[in-house]
């Protein structure tokens, strides 16, 4: 039998997964072999022709049951593997770690803590210490955890529709290396998502050094350049503002959701929470903007506006600031002498979805205000500097000059502007390797599809909004054969071997060459951040006055947004965050076209009717929304929706990136609207939108409060005894003035309490399993209401109607007053979600959690029930928290102290609006909440007597625009 | 015995007490199966076959195949329970309320009013199992001894139910079956055939019609009687407290136990009317169950109406004098809301239709008779859908209301208990007597 080496290594190399060889010659593929392999046993084969013996069937018979166990010996490398004879330090089992990372999205960085179960990441919590993070968390990071053990995720190296392996992947690039040597890296090119890794950023950099005619793009959906050339505008050099919300006495926010999708948001809203307090000095919130957005819905007046229409506005109120006259509109005027009676304690916002142009003039407001420094300080964007534009990457391309594309993390064929033909594009270039967490639209297109590492399984390192560096550390080996970006450049550098941790490593050694690193590299781990690395404030001189904006042309303008629940698209086959209500419109699992009231009846539409939506030549259908609040000739949809891969994402919504214009990204005029036939049903968590004349979200105002005093509420009397709970005595105190909306606090609890998601048709029959909703109610007109937040888990009643109807006692009190829900003992009646005047219970009418998938088996919290169909649920106050730190106190006789417990939803709450704690503990922060002025029960008068009680919403308006 | 002798007479006269258990012993020994019998029991069977479906496609994937949701955790299951409940009133009443107040005429009609009874209570006594979550699981509900040292939770109105229409039923049952006993041995003394001189001697118990028989006899049935009688009243407050101890506005209500025992007896009586007047065509009873039956039973039914719509004037009355906001929105919503349909709906079977039964020509009608007992029959049952559902779809919470719409697999189930109500009936109409012979015989021997 003659043999080739080379031969071997091919087939070795082409072969995917393990495979396992039997002989040199099964892999040369000899006909001979074939031969063998069909006749399975030649050389027995005789045996079963002659008759058998029954002394022979029992020697065949022993020697398969023998030979069977040896089937389970592969061939894969030896791993030792070390008995727990003595326990590792720190690790007990049954108890989680906590290690730091990051989670970087749009390049920046939010620290946090990701608990592992025996080596299981299985939620994320805030790190404190992060700046960006302080502790909080938003839903992206929340649902991070889905994102790893999605079973959808791409497990394998594809090249052309067929699987591959990362060894046939090496030998590619090795012919490839040789092309980019011969020709200095001509026709190689590097795209990129935004990006503030260091250790990338020396990578690449690394690489065009080899290549040196090589170049690096970057694309991300969500387009912040504005801000930086609205800068380069105003100042003369790119700079990126932060906001000190902690210092502002009014604030004006111009088209801008500041407190939900900026990269700082967190800080931010966590800020702007702490100035909102009727007890301290309270801030002022204006809101100016098209969409209706969470910011918006935080503001003591709030005007909507065209987004084409709001750099106009902006010019007027400069004027008014710069000549002092007063302005016909009496709106403007009122915010003109509010900003104007605070200077350098005010603050002006501009969205990111706004031209240069309109930021140079919020530059120029903050200036002349006083606020540049104060309220508002700037540095330099965290490194590296902006790369040419991804326009320029697709003409070369169209060209033929790309020969190789990475393309790393990115989902250009997805989310790139149709007027650059990506696609058509990317068919040109000889040689594209795709780096993904999913098998998308770009790798569908690209030569090579790479599986990407999640980074919950990979070292990386990225830098926040302020410029802290962080180390991402994994929780857990890839789960499939994932790597990271570094590896693949690495790869591309011809160090294929290098593993990820060596490269971070080695970027921090140098960037830390002391004989300390090892004491340094610990810390930056332990601590999530490396000490010192925010960058320098610069203080900038403006460059006069900005010219105001001509008046844009009348009619219908389309806004593009990210949406507030699966972003630009990358989370789309993320189940929780696609049943995550939507915080404003509480749809789930579609975008829709948002329209006012008063849009709507012009145009005849309501909930759930199909339009066309034209913008120049390019079209897309969508189904209509109508959202109050909403400025009347705008039209607002989200991006992300109308994926074509993906077992979760597919299908749903309307992709509005079809709409996209590379030049203005957010912001279009021009839009035409036609109302088809055809309707689309959405689901939406929230039928009814009015209170009622139920006082359900208790609001007053900052100058009530100081006229009347205090607003005593009393329980109502009763006839029975008050029980007595002498150890802990559980409660929570949600305070209505800080939440935003966020819904942070939903995928929180849906990660830590292991809660399945529906579906589309179930949330459409009332079924959603979501054990904290946050219910939003409007007041006032229908074209410019009031929005509240109203966060309701389970109210923990002293006097529950859920316990006394409930037959088989499944659902009983416990010592410390919580209403314990008994999944084993219920038969599921549904009487008491029938008596729970707070509808916060939830019924599994199927089986609704994933018995089967196997990956999610390891994403579920081990300390609690996953349910089974016909029984009841609901919010436990995190039982499971209080359990453990039951347990430690009963270990080591240290009294729980405030702040031990903290509820999944408390934990992730940027603005700290919800405090649990024992009301046993006089000095706890909840029992001063609850008896703060501010403290009301949800239908108190049914005495349920709430354990979860809230703190009213309070408002702070200008006495010139409103009558008291 | 005066008062008596002015009566008209109950039966038609001219019947002696040989001819009347002819008359009726011969519809089950003698009598071919006719081709109506035999229509309706195909289509019952059918309807029980959709039952047997329904019930397995449930068991196998869950509630979720009804229309109901969180806020509406309760639909049609509970609305048929009730209703079913209710219609099993009016057998017990006529027999045992009735015979307390010695009135003859329930004679001819107690004994399939009871049968009526007992196949409504079983049609009743399958909804509150099959609604369960975990249905494998209902006997959690019994104090029963066991490891886990767990009674059920004796305050949930849901134990008080099992155990009211446990009682109920039993009672029912024995009521029915001691009744029976003479009838059974008349039917041994009369078959014709082997089988049926077994089964029945069997069933007979050994009755020879002796004078201390009919001494213990006698004793027994009033005793049963007199136990009946308040069970009457209590199954229905009962099942009525499932609501009115709730929190839920709409619900919680004291005019509820008397308001749904009303609706109750109302109902029932609907029933007893459904199926004596087409019993009465085909099996040319009308000697026995004479027009003045009709007129009588027709009476009750209109005095019961009046009860119901006093009762919905109650509710109004209460919802808006008691001052309480989530009561009056309740109402309003009943009333205006989107199952208001469902409040004007009953209120027109239930108060306006029988108000024709003031003329007495209607009462002795049969057929105008059986078209208001279905009117009556339907809208009790849009009542119960009523009452559950849109309580349930509106209460406090504005961001939690929701809808309840009805699915194939709701209605399947309504329909087939439906069928096996009357697949039920059919066969008890050819295995046993559906007048008491004994009884009758007794009036024909008093000379009524």
């Amino acid at each position: 039998m003659t043999m080739s080496w080379d031969a071997i290594r091919n087939r070795l190399s082409d072969v995917q997964g393990a495979r396992y060889w039997q002989s040199l010659e099964e892999l040369c593929d000899e006909p001979g072999f074939q031969e063998l392999v069909a006749r399975e046993f030649p050389a027995h084969a005789a045996f079963w022709e002659s008759p058998l013996t029954r002394r022979r069937f029992l020697q065949l018979m022993g020697a398969s049951l023998a030979l069977a166990g040896l089937t389970a010996c592969s061939l894969r490398t030896a791993e030792k593997l070390v008995p727990y004879v003595r326990d590792p330090e720190g690790v007990t089992p049954g108890k989680p770690q906590f290690f730091a990372s990051a989670m970087v999205r749009d390049g920046h960085a939010t620290g946090l803590l990701f608990e592992s179960h025996l080596g299981r990441p299985t939620k994320i919590e805030g790190n404190p210490d992060h700046p960006m993070s302080l502790g909080a968390t938003d839903a992206f990071m929340q649902a991070a955890v889905l994102d790893l053990w999605d079973p959808d995720r791409s497990q394998t190296v594809v090249t052309r529709g067929r699987v591959s392996t990362w060894e046939a992947f090496e030998s590619e690039l090795l012919r490839q290396r040789q092309q980019w040597q011969a020709a200095q890296g001509s026709g190689l090119r590097l795209l990129t998502e935004e990006t503030t890794s260091p250790t990338l950023v020396r990578q690449v950099e690394a690489l065009l050094r080899q290549y040196p005619r090589a170049r690096w793009y970057r694309h991300d959906p969500v387009d912040r350049s504005a801000l930086l050339a609205g800068a380069e505008e105003a100042f003369g050099q790119a700079l990126v503002p932060h906001y000190r919300f902690d210092r502002a006495d009014v604030v004006l926010t111009l088209d801008s959701d500041v407190l939900a999708d900026e990269p700082a948001s967190l800080r931010y809203a966590r800020e702007f929470a702490a100035r909102r307090r009727p007890e301290g000095p309270m801030n002022r919130l204006y809101a100016v903007e098209a969409a209706a957005t969470l910011t918006g819905a935080m503001a003591d007046h709030r005007r909507p506006m065209r987004s084409l229409d709001v750099g106009v506005w902006a010019g007027k109120l400069l004027a008014r600031l710069q000549d002092g006259l007063p302005a016909a509109d009496p709106w403007l005027e009122a915010v003109a002498r509010d900003l104007l009676a605070h200077p350098g304690r005010s603050l002006v916002v501009v969205g990111y979805s706004q031209p240069a142009l309109v930021h140079a003039i919020g530059h120029a407001l903050n200036a002349r205000l006083g606020n540049l420094g104060q309220t508002v300080t700037f540095t330099a964007p965290a490194p590296p500097p902006a790369t040419a534009p991804f326009a320029d990457l697709v003409a070369e391309m169209h060209r033929g000059e790309v020969q190789s594309l990475f393309i790393l993390g990115a989902n250009p064929v997805w989310t790139a502007a149709p007027e650059l033909a990506f696609d058509a594009a990317l068919r040109r270039v000889p040689f594209s390797a795709h780096l993904g967490l999913y098998q998308d639209e770009t790798s569908a297109l690209c030569t090579w599809h790479l599986p990407e590492a999640h980074f919950l399984e990979a070292w990386s390192d990225a830098r926040a909004y302020d410029g802290t560096a962080s180390i991402l550390q994994p929780g857990i080996a890839p789960l499939y054969e994932g790597r990271s970006t570094h590896e693949v450049l690495a790869m591309a550098l011809g160090s294929p071997t290098r593993s990820g941790l060596e490269l971070v490593r080695e970027t921090w050694r140098g960037a830390h060459p002391g004989t300390d690193f090892e004491a340094f590299w610990t810390g930056a781990l332990e601590k999530g951040l490396v000490p010192g690395t925010s960058l320098p404030p610069v203080v900038p001189t403006p460059r006069g006055t900005p010219v105001a904006p001509p008046q844009a042309p009348a009619g219908l303008e389309l806004v593009l947004r990210p949406d507030p629940t699966i972003w630009d698209g990358r989370f789309a086959n993320n189940a929780w965050l696609q049943e995550l209500p939507k915080p404003l419109s509480k749809l789930t699992w579609d975008n829709a076209a948002l329209m006012s009231p008063v849009a709507a009846e012009r145009l005849g539409l309501s909930n759930g009717d199909v339009v066309e939506l034209r913008v120049g030549e390019r079209s897309i259908t969508a189904p209509v929304w109508i959202a109050p609040g909403q400025a009347d000739d705008s039209v607002v949809l989200t991006l992300g929706y109308g994926r074509k891969v993906g077992r979760v994402a597919h299908g749903q919504g309307s992709n509005a990136y079809v709409l996209r214009s590379a030049g203005a990204p957010w912001i279009q005029p021009g839009l035409v609207l036609r109302k088809t036939d055809r309707t689309y049903p959405l689901a939406t968590t929230q039928r009814h939108h009015r209170m009622a004349g139920e006082p359900l979200v208790q609001v007053s105002t900052l100058q009530a409060i100081a006229a009347t005093g205090s607003m005593p509420t009393e329980a109502p009397p009763s006839l029975y005894p008050e029980v007595a709970y002498p150890g802990h005595k559980w409660a929570m105190a949600i305070d209505l003035n800080a939440c935003t909306g966020c819904s942070a606090c939903v995928v929180a609890c849906q990660a830590e309490n292991n809660i399945p998601v529906v579906g589309k048709e179930q949330v459409m029959r009332e079924r959603e399993m979501h054990w904290l909703r946050i219910d939003r109610y409007y007041e006032g007109p229908l074209d410019a209401p009031r929005t509240y937040f109203q966060p309701v888990p389970c109210m923990h009643c002293e006097n529950a109607p859920c316990e006394v109807v409930c037959p088989t006692a499944a659902t009983v009190h416990d010592d410390e007053g919580l209403n314990a829900m008994v999944y084993n003992r219920c038969v599921g009646t549904r009487y008491c979600s029938n008596n729970c005047p707070y509808k916060v219970r939830r019924f599994n009418f199927f089986q609704f959690s994933d018995w089967t998938t196997e990956s999610l088996k390891g994403m579920r919290n081990p300390e609690v029930t996953v349910r089974s169909r016909g029984v009841m649920e609901k919010c436990t106050y995190c039982v499971q928290r209080i359990q453990a730190a039951k347990g430690d106190e009963a270990a080591t006789g240290r009294p729980i102290r405030d702040g031990e417990v903290r509820t999944a939803c408390q934990a992730a709450c940027p603005t700290r609006a919800i405090v649990f704690g024992d009301l046993n503990d006089p000095a706890s922060e909840v029992a001063a909440l609850k008896a703060g002025p501010r403290h009301y029960a949800l239908l108190g008068d049914l005495d349920t007597r709430p354990r979860t009680t809230y703190l009213s919403r309070v408002r702070n308006p200008n006495p010139a625009l409103e009558e008291a | 015995m005066a008062a008596r002798d002015s009566e008209p007479p109950v039966i038609r006269p001219g019947y002696t007490i040989a001819s009347a258990a002819r008359e009726i012993g011969d519809l089950v020994l003698r009598r071919p199966i006719g081709w109506p019998w035999l229509m309706g029991m195909l289509l019952s069977a059918g309807l029980l076959t959709l039952l047997a479906v329904a019930v397995v496609v449930l068991l196998v994937r869950g509630v979720g195949i009804w229309g109901i949701d969180i806020p509406v955790a309760w639909g049609f299951a509970i609305a048929n329970f009730v209703w079913w409940i209710g219609i099993g009133h009016a057998g017990t009443l006529i027999s045992a309320f009735l015979y307390l107040m010695r009135q003859r005429w329930r004679t001819s009609i107690n004994r399939f009013a009871e049968a009526m009874t007992l196949f409504a209570v079983l049609c009743a006594a399958l909804y509150p199992l099959l609604h369960l979550g975990r249905p494998w699981y209902f006997y959690w509900l019994l104090p029963y001894p066991n490891t886990m040292w767990l009674w059920p939770q004796f305050r949930s109105p849901l134990i008080f139910d099992l155990f009211a229409v446990g009682t109920y039923l039993t009672v029912s049952l024995l009521f029915w079956y001691v009744g029976l006993i003479p009838d059974l041995a008349n039917l041994r003394d009369r078959a014709p055939h082997r089988f049926q001189q077994l089964a029945y001697g069997v069933l007979a118990l050994g009755w020879r019609g002796s004078a201390r028989h009919w001494q213990r006899y006698e004793s027994l049935y009033l005793l049963l009687a007199g136990l009946a009688t308040p069970l009457v009243i209590s199954v229905h407050s009962i099942v009525s407290i499932d609501f009115a101890y709730a929190i839920v506005p709409g619900w919680h209500s004291t005019i509820f136990p008397p308001y749904f025992v009303a609706g109750a007896v109302y109902s029932g009586f609907a029933m007893v009317l459904i199926l004596a007047i087409p019993m009465r065509a085909a099996f040319r009873l009308d000697g026995l169950i004479t027009q003045r039956h009709l007129d009588l039973m027709a009476q009750l039914m209109l005095a019961m109406g009046l009860l119901v719509a006093y009762s919905y004037a109650t509710e109004f009355f209460s919802s808006w004098y008691g001052g309480n906001p989530p009561e009056w929105t309740a109402f309003v919503n009943q009333v205006t809301g989107v199952y208001a349909p469902l409040f004007w709906g009953t209120l027109f079977c239930n108060v306006l239709s029988v108000q024709v039964l003031w003329a007495p020509k209607v009462r002795r009608s049969p057929v105008a008779l059986f078209v208001v007992s279905l009117l009556v029959l339907l809208g009790m049952w849009i009542e119960r859908v009523m009452i559950v559902i849109t309580a349930l779809h509106r209460d406090y919470l504005p961001s939690r209301w929701g809808l309840y719409v009805p699915t194939f697999w709701d209605w399947a189930t309504l329909c087939g208990t439906i069928g096996l109500f009357f697949f039920l009936f059919l066969l008890f109409v050819r295995l046993l007597p559906i007048i008491s012979i004994s009884e009758v015989e007794k009036l024909v021997e008093e000379g009524a």
